[in-house]
């Protein structure tokens, strides 16, 4: 069942290019095509999940959605309370007022939080910046979100080494919220992070989205993680999304053979699932030199002539109730219903 | 299977952990190394001594470094005169110690200069980047690249001998070595995470280099601060003994060693030189101790 | 004594001597590896994993010791009383890359960027067969061949930044293969692996084992990982063993807090959205300001007073052994 919501963030043909310079003269020799080409909706309210391998483009392309690393082409569209906010053209001064909207929480908690400062200190400036000008309210918003994050309010004025890995990386969500944004980006939020310790960051960040209307953008390489907490799911490979679907259709209904052979090659700590794993060939590629054709064709135990010539286009299909996208030529030829 | 000594401070230390005795302890673990390290504490000991006794030298000394007093010159050290009096009759203590208080200046007001620019250049160019960052690397190399004397001997030739030349030549050619361990923690710093939060927040530049990342770099930059001043101080007694540096009327310790330079006075007058010498090796010394230490301690490869 | 067993661990006991504090970092672990067999080590971050695999190669860093316990390599020659060698000693660098070889997570860091993979492997040979040159670059080229590189020659003369992270991965475990050891201990192997290159790692991993009968130390965190490779598992928590047995025992009897917790806590792949998942309260205690007794009583809900008491080892069946006083309970609950 389609949402009919308006998408609060809308990707057309997003692409993020890296020059690669060599030679004496530095001179221009190729790009690594990081994000490749992105068409996605992101409905206000859901978790969006962006998974797949080291390469595929996912946090590039969270970075190129908060323009903190600029797309070399294509649109992001912001939806500002009803108006479509053009994000990829604006000046950094312009984009200030929607930086505000669209944050971003970190990987590595420990070098996410600035060791010089306290908790205070490193949230001041943000604050500031937006317009919060007494001292006094700065504190009570830090404060507010610190007990909503189970932490004291006086581990505010505490400095960085003090705290563990879990608790830095829920400073780093109070960092993220404390300017009250609509959209939050997950850079591998928890991977870093103790399994007991994730579990509980987890459940945290379902209770704020609830509790503050958010949206998620969850980026991650463990779909284990995604299966629990998200929505919908996007596969990325290479720079382009392969699948994307609602969380239960991309388990159940798995069409891309990528997201197939990564489903079957993650360990499971249950002993009765018995996989039949499919062990792609050949490693990872790098997006500086990329196949020509499908991405994917090289390690594709299904590939056939067209793959290796022709880029599948990310089409919709209908299956079950849902719309399910797939950029794969093995069911344009069935065209599957 | 580790050395014995090892083992013994292990056995006290796990003695001391089964009694409780061993509580977490307070304030900067660098501070304690830092004391606990023998050569730096003696060498803070040295130059707060030689530090204090310029700055206290009216205290110390009655005598005026400054007044000639041709009866009473070439005296070896006496009751009156604790090291002797030089060939003008001035009194050889009081000019280390007033001599001191230039030198000092000198060495420690050029590098603090230096560093502000070397400094304050470095974290924006590095953080920054493109070709901004370029020109400026360039233009300190070209600095570096300069031999310190032929500045000196220009800088002399046009401009006359004074304190104030001096300084600005310390910091020309010392300008350039700051900039560059500047700018090099700065590039790996800027890609920490917490900057691209607060780029995420759209915090200004400015704000984000200077308040926000060159707090975290300051740790080896004071180190240097510390050799750079040990190093000026001896290049500015050198060029004084060469008479290129302060001009002679100030006293300073390279302006008392200037007397040297006469072999006879080597030879016959042993107070003139020796006791300035000392001073000053062990004034270098003591900073090279300290600044070695704090590098030690700050050092967080370092185990202990 | 059990031809079977390869290396015995009793009563190990490592304590680090930093910042003039003491850490008991491994606080008595015993267990043994058996060839041709994987023993899974598995917990978080700080519960002395790591140490346990350092303290067997002789590994640790100098404001550390062995302080207890006994490490003994069943050789073909006899026991070897590892914890009783000099780290440098002949004897113990004779075991080392011979008899014991290791892997770890990074292999980029692992691997030293400025001589080629060929050199390095090399280098292991000439020091522990007597191989000529000849013979050694054939079995270079065997070794990599073995371990699925393509084009071995080739890559046997580049340099370690040109080869992915799964090659080099392969190229470390070919290194530490080359001799031939009993014994491998892989420390975080596929940790910074993609998913799918893990996947081959293990395939790897178990044709090792099945080849070769080596006997493998897996250490992790993850506990999927164990249920694919592990035979026997233990699970660590602050430095000491608090449930060991074989993969069945642990995965689908598991009787400490502990391991129910991190079991409950962890998504698994095909349960759906709307799995529980429960998360232990509180977190890691710190190192140097340990509870007393039961290091886990403060995170656990079935901790009463007797728990202030450090428990003792139980055994539940020849193989399974729990480190709990609560064992009774929680079994009625579970």
């Amino acid at each position: 069942m389609s949402n009919a919501n308006t998408p609060i963030l809308r990707l057309r043909g997003v692409r993020t290019y890296f020059p690669i310079h060599a030679g004496v003269f530095k001179t221009l020799v190729g790009h690594v095509k990081a994000v490749d080409g992105i068409d996605l909706d992101v409905i206000r309210g859901e978790v969006l999940g962006l998974v797949g391998e080291s390469g595929c483009g996912k946090t590039t392309l969270g970075k190129s959605i908060l323009q903190l690393v600029r797309p070399t082409g294509g649109e992001v569209i912001y939806n500002d309370a009803g108006m479509q906010v053009e994000l990829c053209g604006l000046s950094n001064d312009a984009l200030a007022p929607y930086r505000k909207k669209l944050q971003i929480i970190f990987q590595d908690p420990h070098s996410s939080l600035n060791p010089a400062f306290t908790i205070f200190g490193s949230l001041e400036d943000p604050l500031k910046r937006y317009g919060i000008k007494s001292k006094a309210e700065r504190r009570k918003i830090i404060g507010d979100l610190l007990e909503a994050v189970n932490m004291q309010r006086d581990y505010m004025d505490r400095y960085p080494h003090e705290f563990s890995g879990g608790q830095r990386q829920r400073i780093g969500i109070v960092r993220a919220l404390c300017v009250d944004p609509e959209l939050v980006v997950c850079d591998e939020a928890v991977s870093a992070l103790d399994v007991s310790v994730q579990a509980q960051v987890l459940k945290l960040l379902m209770q704020l989205k609830i509790e503050r209307n958010l949206t998620y953008l969850f980026i991650t390489h463990d779909l284990a993680v995604t299966e629990y907490l998200c929505d919908r799911i996007a596969v990325m490979y290479l720079g382009r999304i392969v699948e994307l679907a609602e969380t239960s259709a991309i388990y159940a209904d798995t069409l891309h053979p990528y997201t197939q052979a990564l489903l079957s090659a993650i360990p499971v700590a249950d002993l009765d699932k018995k996989t039949n794993r499919i062990v792609l060939e050949g490693d990872v590629p790098s997006p500086v030199d990329p196949p020509s054709g499908c991405p994917f064709h090289p390690r594709c135990p299904k590939a056939f002539g067209r793959c290796s010539t022709e880029v599948p286009a990310l089409n919709k299909y209908h299956r079950q109730g849902h719309d399910h996208f797939v950029a794969c030529h093995l069911l344009e030829d069935n065209a599957a219903q | 299977m580790a050395n014995a000594s090892l083992n013994h401070e292990f056995d006290r230390i796990l003695a001391r952990e089964e009694a409780g005795l061993n509580r977490p302890q307070k304030g900067s673990r660098a501070f304690r190394k830092l004391m606990g390290n023998p050569l730096a504490v003696a060498g803070l000991v040295i130059f707060m001594i030689i530090l204090l006794s310029s700055i206290f030298a009216p205290i110390l000394t009655a005598h005026d470094p400054l007044k000639i007093n041709l009866r009473e010159m070439l005296q070896e050290p006496s009751a009156e005169h604790w090291f002797g009096t030089d060939r003008t009759g001035r009194d050889v203590f009081a000019r280390i110690l007033y001599g001191g208080r230039v030198s000092i200046l000198v060495g420690l007001g050029s590098s603090l200069i230096a560093a502000v620019i070397g400094v304050g250049l470095g974290a924006y160019t590095g953080y920054v980047g493109g070709w901004v960052d370029t020109v400026a690397l360039r233009i300190s190399e070209i600095f570096m690249a300069f031999p310190q004397i032929i500045l000196v001997l220009l800088l002399v030739s046009i401009a006359g001998q004074s304190l104030l030349n001096l300084i600005i030549i310390f910091v020309l050619s010392g300008w350039g070595s700051m900039y560059r361990m500047t700018r090099a923690r700065m590039l790996s710093l800027r890609e920490e995470e917490f900057v691209q939060a607060l780029q995420s927040f759209g915090v200004p530049t400015l704000k984000i280099c200077y308040k926000h990342i060159l707090p975290n770099a300051l740790g080896p930059i004071m180190v240097n601060i510390t050799l750079t001043t040990a190093m000026f101080i001896l290049a500015e007694a050198g060029l004084s003994f060469l008479g290129l540096g302060v001009p002679l009327s100030i006293p300073t310790w390279g302006n008392i060693l200037n007397v040297a330079k006469d072999i006879r006075v080597l030879e016959n007058n042993w107070w003139m030189w020796l006791p300035v010498g000392m001073v000053i090796s062990f004034f270098v010394l003591s900073v090279n101790f300290i600044g070695d230490g704090m590098r030690d301690s700050t050092d967080p490869t370092l185990q202990g | 004594m059990n031809n079977k067993i390869a290396l015995s661990v009793k009563d190990l006991k490592t304590f680090f001597y930093t910042n003039k504090r003491c850490n008991k970092a491994v606080n008595g672990v015993s267990f043994t590896i058996k060839k041709g067999k994987t023993l899974g080590i598995v917990g978080e971050s700080g519960c002395g994993k790591s140490v346990t695999a350092s303290s067997i190669m002789q590994l640790l860093p100098r404001l550390s010791r062995i302080e207890e316990g006994s490490i003994t390599y069943h050789s073909e020659q006899g026991d070897i009383r590892i914890d009783q060698l000099d780290r440098n000693s002949k004897e113990m660098r004779a075991v080392r890359g011979e008899e014991i070889a290791m892997i770890f997570q990074d292999p980029m860091t692992a691997l030293n960027p400025v001589f080629t993979v060929g050199y390095q492997i090399d280098e292991a040979l000439k020091y522990h067969t007597r191989l000529d040159a000849k013979g050694r670059q054939r079995r270079v080229v065997e070794l990599l061949t073995d371990m699925g590189i393509p084009l071995p020659e080739k890559r046997s003369r580049e340099y370690p930044h040109q080869f992915s992270g799964g090659m080099r991965q392969r190229a470390m475990i070919a290194m530490a293969m080359s001799c031939n050891p009993k014994i491998l201990i892989a420390d975080e192997p596929t940790t910074a692996l993609d998913v799918t290159i893990q996947a081959q790692i293990f395939g790897l991993m178990n044709k090792l084992k099945e080849d070769n009968g080596t006997g493998i130390m897996l250490i992790t965190h993850d506990m999927g990982v164990i249920a694919e490779l592990a035979d026997e598992v233990a699970v660590m928590y602050m430095g000491i063993i608090v449930e060991a047995g074989t993969v069945d025992d642990v995965l689908r009897r598991p009787q400490h807090p502990y391991t129910l917790g991190l079991l409950d806590s962890i998504p698994v792949l095909g349960r759906g959205k709307y799995q529980e998942i429960k998360s232990i309260r509180g977190a890691t205690p710190d190192a140097y300001d340990r509870p007393k007794g039961c290091q886990f009583a403060p995170r656990c809900d079935f901790a009463t007073d007797v728990c202030k008491v450090t428990p003792q080892e139980e055994h539940l069946s020849e193989t399974h052994r729990v480190t709990c006083h609560r064992i009774r309970e929680i079994s009625q609950n579970v």
